[in-house]
């Protein structure tokens, strides 16, 4: 509860901070309010407390609520000289960005199924805005509009979803409606549409396939730093508030649910990997290579095992803070060379070798090379479903993986091997501390997962 | 224990300061590759040769995925340790008459790969096996896109996802045996006692054994090692055929035996008829190469070819053979490839036509190349003699059939490899060679070294059959038992 309390009276405060021009002082503001917020989520460590019976911050909230915070931080500290060229509504961005995080905190810890309803809006009633944000832009617009279009049509199915479970169940809360599912002789026919609606408008918000059309338009459409936000943080929140539901009240139906899901990850994995080999732009490549990410994060479902939710958080934070470095490059990239094709990264090596060994770090660790977080995350991932002995399903993802590999290391050769313009590249000091604290929690991550193993 | 760890961690070390050693990198990395070598002859003379696993270490890694650091060696072990650090320092010396750019990070590459490879050869544990696996592979392939000749980025692409994709689908073989164990860890003893019926030995035989087969590479998992080695830079070419080659037969050796007999004797067979059609086809495409690196690449797929063949013929010889000539064939490609990049080096080209005459302008380095190429067609009194002897010998007493067709590679090495050396070195010297200068420096040293090392290990094997005896007894002995419980 402090924690959305606090990040709620950050935003507010540089919204004001906003409107007495008082520029310099947004990011030290926020910069303080998410510290403050992060405290507050290492005191409530194991205290399992359930607020008015419609959040529970218990461990599996407080981690997800804990990387989604970060996340942001590291997100909010890229904002070193990337508004100024931007806009002049530059309250606006840090303020809707903290609503959305509070949305978030809302998604991660929900106990009621309202709870996740309402922080759901506030997050992508946030997103959409955000999206939208550079009024004059064409491309800003239309990412826009499709987000909020489709995210308005997901939203309608998830509200679906929930009236017939709770017409089924009678109840909006999470453990009335699993002791439902577990005690009543014969479940009411209207809770597995229920169940399948919920799904879809969950698919829609995580961007899983078939629901993922607008991921490539929206990410490449919006501005850099709110598509690292939405491709990495939003991300976690949604597959968080994905896990809490199916992994928690909705495990007695696992043998229901798992059929469509098993349809929908192998479709996510083969859609965003096989997209993504053909994308010359990087951002792009990046949006669909988030749509395979998200199949790997649905295989924790299909298994459920009681470190499911812990794969989870593993493998949500290799890729948040791996992703983060991506987009830290491309924006530096960017602003450069005015393009984000794979060609601008040609002889990045020559151009700037300490943001091109970071950039290969996180490469390494979306292709799931070992020593990396994101061979932990695959590993665990496979591990969870070969516990079921389901050997094609993991035969299928290491194909894959293959797939990924080679379009992760197209931009490994694209820095190392290619010749480019030889313009020096200069890294702003905070980018060079995003990059080396996300390069540091890649590695250890990968060296030494045992830090991280056992949190839920 | 404290050496084991110092062992395997003294390259990384190496690496790291290498990296930072800028223009220097050179001196620094020669001087961690040597006392790695140091203190793997430190370890080898304290090494007592008995079956038994020693300095072993096992730390908990990560403790609740029943992952260990758990490392130790054993006679099979010390050889391919042995091995790696010999040849590490002898390829960094060998990179001496080089000017690479951006050196530190060449230098840390090699150090860090050999960090990957010893803990390929000590790892007791599957999953530290793993990672070393991976680990020695990333370096390599930065070594050869990044320093490699041309159209080296796609070729590397192609080696990358090759050896990848291998060594996923072996990573689900170690899921499924961790997954077997009731003590849920990745512990070698655990896995050797496993009982698994013969189709499940069967899956996992292919799971692991194409992993191993395309890091070899037995035929048909081969095609993309000649394209490789002639694309990466002389050191790659070096560290991919002298040391990591190794890493397959190693694996076979250490986890594919003991661990699923019953699938290598359902499928030992169609092992060894590949390997002999390996050695044919290699043979047969090697008499036709203009390029004397990608024949000397074939040449290897060759001999490689009856290494595997010996090793799942299963029997002391084949086995004891296969030990010896992993060390030989490590010395005397190394030593074939150094003598290519010298002549590289110097004249720019390594098209066989081209050559010639370089004996009279270069008669040190016209008799180190002999040596090396007779060690390489295994005449008797050097190296590679008594690992080919062994070898046929084990693949003998498989089958007489066999051991004919597998003969033959001695027969046509002799050929494509005399041939080699007769239109490189003899003859008329032409236009090209005439200004060729002789081998000098870090050069003599290198090359006496591999020279010195092939007439020692042919006149005198017995240290190292010495060495690996026991352990390869016990291995032996532990399969034969374990099938025949299974039967």
């Amino acid at each position: 509860m402090n924690i959305i309390i606090t990040i709620s009276i950050t935003a507010f405060i540089v919204l004001y901070a906003g409107l007495f021009k008082a520029n310099k002082a947004l990011l030290p503001l926020t910069v303080v309010g998410l510290l403050t917020a992060l405290g507050f989520t290492f005191c409530a460590w194991n205290g399992n407390a359930v607020h008015f019976g419609m959040m529970q911050t218990d461990n599996f909230a407080l981690a997800f609520s804990g990387i989604c915070i970060i996340g942001t931080l590291l997100i909010f500290l890229l904002t070193q000289n990337y508004f100024h060229s931007k806009s002049d509504n530059i309250a606006e961005y840090y303020t809707l960005i903290l609503f959305a995080l509070a949305g978030m905190i809302m998604m991660v810890s929900y106990k009621n199924m309202a709870m996740l309803f309402v922080g759901l809006e506030i997050m992508s009633v946030s997103l959409y805005i955000l999206a939208g944000i550079r009024k004059k832009d064409f491309a800003s617009n239309e990412a826009s509009l499709k987000y909020f279009l489709m995210g308005a049509f997901s939203t309608g199915f998830l509200l679906f979803g929930i009236t017939l479970i709770y017409g089924a169940s009678g109840s909006f809360d999470l453990d009335k409606i699993q002791a439902y599912l577990v005690n009543s002789q014969a479940v009411s026919p209207i809770f597995y549409p229920g169940v399948i609606l919920m799904m879809i408008g969950l698919c829609f918000k995580v961007g899983a396939a078939p629901f993922h059309f607008w991921t490539p338009d929206v990410y490449e459409g919006s501005p850099s730093l709110i598509t690292t936000f939405m491709s990495t943080v939003v991300k976690t929140a949604g597959f968080a508030a994905f896990l809490r539901l199916f992994a928690g009240a909705l495990a007695p139906l696992h043998d229901f649910w798992v059929a469509p899901l098993m349809v929908i990850v192998c479709l996510t994995l083969f859609i965003g990997n096989v997209t993504a080999l053909f994308q010359k732009n990087f951002k792009r490549m990046l949006a669909y290579s988030s749509i395979s990410h998200a199949g790997y994060l649905l295989f924790s479902l299909i298994v459920l095992t009681k470190n499911s939710g812990n794969n989870v958080l593993v493998y949500a934070a290799a890729y948040t803070f791996a992703s983060i470095i991506a987009f830290a490059v491309l924006i530096l990239v960017k602003q450069k060379t005015g393009s984000d094709s794979f060609d601008s990264f040609n002889g990045l090596a020559k151009r700037n070798p300490l943001v091109a060994l970071c950039l290969t770090v996180a490469m390494l660790s979306l292709a799931g090379i070992p020593l990396t977080a994101g061979f932990i995350g695959k590993y665990l991932m496979f591990l969870n479903v070969m516990t079921e002995y389901k050997t094609l399903l993991v035969a299928f993802a290491i194909l894959n993986a293959l797939v990924g590999f080679y379009y992760y290391f197209r931009v490994i050769v694209a820095i190392w091997f290619k010749d480019g313009a030889e313009t020096e590249l200069s890294t702003p000091v905070q980018y060079k501390v995003v990059l080396l604290v996300s390069v540091a929690i890649t590695l250890v991550l990968g060296i030494y997962p045992a830090i991280i193993l056992n949190l839920i | 224990m404290e050496q084991l760890l110092l062992l395997i961690f003294l390259p990384l070390v190496g690496a790291i300061v290498t990296a930072f050693a800028g223009k220097s990198a050179k001196i620094v990395s020669t001087v961690f590759s040597v006392a790695s070598l140091v203190l793997a002859l430190v370890i080898a003379c304290n090494f007592i040769p008995n079956a038994s696993t020693q300095f072993e270490v096992n730390l908990p890694w990560i403790a609740d995925l029943g992952i260990n650091f758990h490392a130790g060696i054993d006679g099979i072990s010390l050889l391919v340790v042995l091995l790696t650090n010999l040849l590490v320092p002898i390829i960094i010396l060998s990179s001496y008459n080089h000017e690479y750019k951006n050196p530190a990070a060449f230098y840390a590459l090699i150090l860090f790969m050999q960090t990957g490879l010893l803990l390929v050869f000590t790892a007791l544990d599957a999953f530290l096996f793993y990672i070393g696996w991976e680990a020695a592979l990333i370096p390599i392939y930065f070594i050869c896109a990044i320093w490699g000749g041309k159209d080296r980025i796609r070729i590397n692409m192609k080696f990358f996802v090759y050896t990848i994709a291998g060594s996923l689908f072996m990573l689900m073989g170690i899921i499924y045996l961790y997954l077997q164990n009731p003590a849920h860890n990745f512990d070698i003893q655990a896995f050797y006692a496993l009982n698994l019926d013969s189709a499940q030995q069967g899956w996992i035989f292919w799971a692991f054994f194409i992993a191993f087969a395309i890091k070899m590479p037995i035929f048909p998992f081969h095609t993309w090692q000649p394209d490789t080695y002639t694309a990466a830079p002389a050191q790659g070419t070096m560290l991919l055929s002298g040391i990591m080659l190794k890493m397959g037969i190693y694996g076979v050796i250490r986890w594919l035996l003991p661990i699923v007999p019953a699938g290598v004797h359902d499928w030992g067979q169609l092992v060894i008829i590949l390997s002999i059609i390996g050695i044919v086809y290699a043979s047969l495409i090697a008499f036709t190469q203009k390029d004397a690196k990608r024949l000397v690449a074939y040449s290897s797929i060759a001999h490689v070819g009856l290494i595997a063949a010996g090793i799942f013929a299963f029997n002391q010889q084949g086995m004891q053979g296969a030990m010896v000539q992993m060390l030989s064939h490590g010395i005397n490609v190394v030593g074939l490839f150094f003598v290519l990049d010298i002549i590289f080096s110097r004249v720019k080209t390594n098209k066989i036509e081209e050559l010639g005459g370089i004996a009279k302008v270069a008669p040190q380095l016209a008799i180190a190349f002999l040596i090396i190429v007779l060690g390489t067609v295994a005449l008797p009194g050097t190296n590679g003699f008594i690992g080919e002897f062994l070898l046929l010998m084990g693949v003998y007493n498989y089958g007489i059939w066999a051991a004919a067709i597998a003969g033959l590679t001695i027969i046509f090495g002799a050929v494509y490899m005399l041939r080699m050396y007769q239109n490189v070195m003899l003859g008329q010297t032409n236009s090209l060679t005439i200004t060729f200068t002789d081998i000098k420096g870090t050069e003599k040293l290198v090359l006496y070294t591999i020279c010195a090392l092939i007439i020692v290990l042919g006149v005198y094997p017995k240290p190292i059959l010495h060495l690996t005896e026991a352990s390869v007894q016990h291995l032996l002995e532990q399969v034969n038992q374990k099938l025949n419980t299974v039967n």
